[in-house]
């Protein structure tokens, strides 16, 4: 056992800021994600998504993508998150009325858990297992909006274009179907 | 690691911490697994919510999770997998499709509430009455 204090010696050299963002992000992610699902109200699970965006936002900080970043906390938590609440609200009553359930509802939750729990277990061991080809980009660039632009023009353009056309159909057709018919 | 807490741990506990890597955090650590399991967790979290929940929002709610998780799997291959850069405009591709579906489903489900008023799936079984 003489060789324990190297281990500690180790232990305490592998630890840096990095990593400990990311653990602070990951169980930010997870927590508030477990709270979005598992909460009984509808504006706490609202609650429990924003953190969960946001954290999710830091993660793709800590990927060196901060376009992608700045895109999720402007589209999700300043859009989708806001259209979710306003839909919270519109269809909550004042009193929130226990709504009766069928017979399987303690089977759903029984199986939910259970295909949940699979899902990430089988899902967690072929990414561990897994022989990944990791080439991690040499240089971290400064910014990636530069590169991403000119790929949205160049390469991607018949995508970005029909992107565009399904953004505005999809926002006519909502407004259509949301619409109150006399 | 802080020395009393090493003090309290039994040998054998280190042992297994130094050959599992669990304190492994540096970021010369941290590499494509890290960021896929977090992903996985996501998802397992987005599927839980779709199969459980009776409120229509909490099913979409969870969708938003699961295509989150399907995100954050695009970015890591983006920076760890040699995709560089074309996992990212992925990404921005599935959050523009994630905001129009988002806002078609409430106007279907606002209209639903209009009609039935409560948006429990368990009893919607036709779009009109």
């Amino acid at each position: 056992m003489e060789q324990i204090p190297q281990i500690l010696n180790d232990l305490q050299s592998n630890v840096d800021f990095y990593g400990i963002v990311f653990i602070m992000f990951s169980a930010l992610v997870v927590g508030s994600g477990l709270m979005t699902v598992l909460s009984k109200k509808m504006m706490h699970a609202a609650v429990g998504l924003l953190f969960t965006l946001f954290g999710i936002a830091g993660l793709y900080a800590l990927l060196a993508a901060d376009f992608i970043a700045i895109t999720q906390v402007m589209v999700y938590i300043g859009g989708i998150l806001t259209l979710i609440i306003f839909g919270v609200m519109l269809t909550s009553r004042v009193t929130d009325i226990e709504r009766k359930t069928d017979a399987f509802a303690s089977v759903s939750n029984t199986a939910g858990v259970a295909i949940g729990i699979a899902c990430a277990a089988f899902l967690s061991y072929v990414f561990v297992s897994t022989k990944w080809l990791e080439i991690p980009v040499a240089t971290i660039p400064d910014g990636t909006i530069t590169q991403i632009g000119t790929l949205l023009m160049t390469n991607y353009f018949a995508a970005f274009i029909v992107a565009a056309v399904l953004l505005l159909i999809a926002f006519i057709g909502a407004a259509l179907i949301a619409r109150r018919k006399n | 690691m802080p020395e009393f807490i090493t003090n309290l741990l039994p040998d054998v506990v280190l042992q297994y911490i130094q050959d599992w890597g669990l304190l492994d955090i540096g970021a010369q650590h941290i590499g494509l697994p890290h960021f896929l399991i977090v992903g996985a967790i996501l998802f397992a979290l987005g599927v839980f919510a779709i199969i459980t929940r009776k409120n229509a929002i909490m099913v979409l709610m969870g969708l938003e999770l699961i295509l989150n998780a399907a995100n954050i799997n695009f970015v890591a291959f983006s920076r760890f997998g040699g995709m560089n850069y074309d996992g990212q405009i992925a990404a921005i591709f599935v959050i523009v499709l994630a905001a129009a579906e988002v806002a078609v489903a409430l106007a279907i489900i606002l209209n639903i509430y209009q009609t039935y008023k409560h948006i429990n799936v368990d009893e919607i079984v036709e779009l009109k009455k």
